[in-house]
């Protein structure tokens, strides 16, 4: 089963170059290490996991490849429409626009990845508008669609998000997300303050989404049932280190890393 | 304290300076918020201190002013503002909009054509078209630099999916010269069409929150709608009960306390004149014999 995974992943490779090709990323606040020295390559309709402890660089990583922060070291190259573009470099204008187009970013807290005070419809059609939709009717028509996708009722779209719970948010955050069709998804631990059922019927939800369109994502968390089901891959980081890599079956069925091996039996023992 | 101890426009001439050069920048960017340092005026703030601060940088001994408060001359705001600037500078004022070189507005555009010769100035409560939906300044500031407008359309869809419709009906946001995105104080979206193309400049400004902007003439002003929701400039849909005119703003008035309501020309320079030139409405007395 592994070897099958790596002549696919292999053949991967050679039919694409890499959405996401990330060299020496390296973020300190102060004299303290954020991430130091990340490097990977993410290829279209991979997703990949980054798990570790609480204070492991994880959240930082994740910030400095989606251009919230701006790393001290190292180059996220990523393929544009236009070519292969380092975002570390870019304008900030370029880079918002990537922001709004191309990526979407899922935040642990929907209240920060969702306007509370605008309806569930609104936060879906925000991106569609941002991007010059300008006919009522054809943004209501996506909106109800994409509510459908993530099992909210048609007729919950004036609400606002504040009436529903904490799932439903989370799931209105993803619809407001992809709606744009972005090629590349950041989500940082996106079924994190969730009650455990709500959280495995989100991880379903979520599976479904990465495999119909095909997206290609990059997924923080500290949950090892959550990579086993969403990621291809996945990096293991300790201490801003990323400390093993490699396809998720190998990693977990075989980690090769102490920590990993820590991490693992860990799960297990639960 | 004699009325001759003011400086003319009541501003001393640094502060008028500074304020001109401000001015001086929005023409240059249209639509764009220029931060100033707005000065105590005395009046409280809500009473148009800085379109009064605009006006006294603007003004000549020569202007003849007019200042209208929803469209009209003899309201306490309208009345108070042009005493003011008569002590101040002791310019000449007016109620014709035709004869004024300068105009201050809380509410309004005069329904008679402006002309090159005029400027009209703004009192502005509230500068920023974003504010209600990102109240954060660094952001919205962020927005306008970056073009990032697509919130204005998120709070007309809100509108809709609301009210049916596009509800808001002042202070309708409209796009200056295909750029920034601007409030034009909360004038009736009826007036939004007179800011495009319009041959006077005009002026904005916020004494509060301490921001001037500007529209030169001509500048090309488009109110934002949906495709399938354009924007439509209304009004109530009556005639004027005393001029009987089809065409301009109107107020509706209580006459009585058995619900008798009246529909008038909210410029009341616009009304009178068309009152004094044989025009009459619904309920005008009737004619002498
Ligand atoms: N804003 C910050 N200022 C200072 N140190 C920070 C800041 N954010 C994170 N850190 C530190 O950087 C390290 C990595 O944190 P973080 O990326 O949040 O890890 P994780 O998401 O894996 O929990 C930790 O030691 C944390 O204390
Ligand atoms: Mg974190």
């Amino acid at each position: 089963m592994p070897a099958e995974q790596m002549d696919i992943f292999a053949s991967k490779k050679a039919l694409a170059a890499p959405l996401l090709s990330v060299q020496g990323l390296t973020k300190r606040y102060g004299a303290r290490i954020g991430c130091a020295d990340v490097s990977f390559d993410l290829y279209p309709g991979e997703v990949m996991g980054i798990v570790g402890e609480s204070g492991s660089g994880k959240s930082t990583l994740l910030s400095c490849l989606a251009g919230h922060m701006a790393p001290d070291a190292g180059s996220v190259v990523f393929q544009t429409a236009a070519g292969p573009r380092d975002t570390v470099r870019m304008s900030e204008p370029e880079r918002r626009m990537l922001a709004r187009t191309d990526w979407a970013f899922v935040h642990q807290n929907p209240r920060d990845g969702l306007r509370m005070g605008v309806s569930a419809g609104g936060n879906v059609g925000e991106r569609l508008m941002a991007v010059g939709a300008r006919h009522y009717g054809g943004i209501r028509e996506k909106a109800t669609d994409w509510l459908g996708r993530v099992e909210i009722a048609a007729d919950r779209i004036d609400d606002r998000p504040s009436q529903f719970s904490g799932g439903m948010q989370q799931r209105l955050q993803i619809a407001r997300n992809l709606v744009t069709g972005p090629r590349l998804v950041f989500m940082d631990e996106p079924t994190g303050g969730l009650d455990v059922s709500v959280q495995a019927r989100l991880l379903d939800l979520l599976r479904g989404l990465v495999r119909q369109m095909g997206l290609s994502a990059i997924i923080v968390t500290h949950d090892l049932a959550v990579v086993r089901l969403l990621a291809d891959r996945l990096m293991v980081m300790k201490g801003g280190q990323v400390v093993e890599q490699g396809l998720t079956d190998q990693v977990l069925d075989d980690p090769q890393h102490g920590y990993t091996q820590l991490l693992v039996s860990s799960v297990l023992q639960v | 304290m004699s009325e001759t101890a003011y400086n003319f426009g009541y501003l001393d001439e640094q502060t008028k300076r500074m304020i001109r050069r401000a001015i001086l920048k929005g023409l240059a960017v249209p639509g764009y918020q220029v931060p100033f340092a707005s000065r105590e005026m005395p009046m409280p703030y809500g009473w148009g201190t800085g379109g009064v601060q605009v006006t006294a940088a603007c003004l000549t001994p020569e202007d003849r002013l007019k200042v209208i408060d929803q469209g009209a001359d003899d309201t306490t705001n309208a009345v108070s503002i042009r005493s003011f600037f008569q002590r101040t500078a002791g310019v000449a004022v007016t109620g014709a909009t035709r004869d004024a070189t300068l105009i201050q507005t809380r509410h309004r555009i005069p329904e008679a054509a402006l002309t090159e010769d005029q400027i009209l100035v703004y009192q502005v409560p509230i500068p920023e078209p974003l504010r209600f939906i990102e109240p954060r300044e660094t952001e919205t500031r962020k927005m306008h630099s970056l073009q990032e407008y697509g919130l204005m359309h998120v709070k007309l869809y809100e509108d809709i999916a609301r009210h049916g419709q596009i509800a808001t009906s002042y202070a309708y946001p409209v796009a200056v010269e295909g750029r920034y995105v601007m409030d034009p104080s909360p004038i009736p979206k009826f007036d939004n069409p007179k800011l495009n193309d319009c041959p006077a400049i005009q002026l904005f400004g916020a004494g509060r929150e301490q921001r001037i902007y500007a529209l030169p003439p001509y500048s090309k002003v488009v109110s934002l709608d949906f495709d399938d929701h354009p924007f439509v400039a209304s009004k109530a849909d009556h005639a004027c009960d005393l001029c009987g005119s089809g065409v301009s703003y109107l107020d509706e008035v209580i006459v009585d306390d058995q619900g008798g309501r009246m529909f008038v020309c909210s410029d009341t320079d616009y009304c009178g004149a068309r009152v004094a030139a044989g025009q009459r409405g619904r309920l005008s007395p009737p004619e002498a014999a």
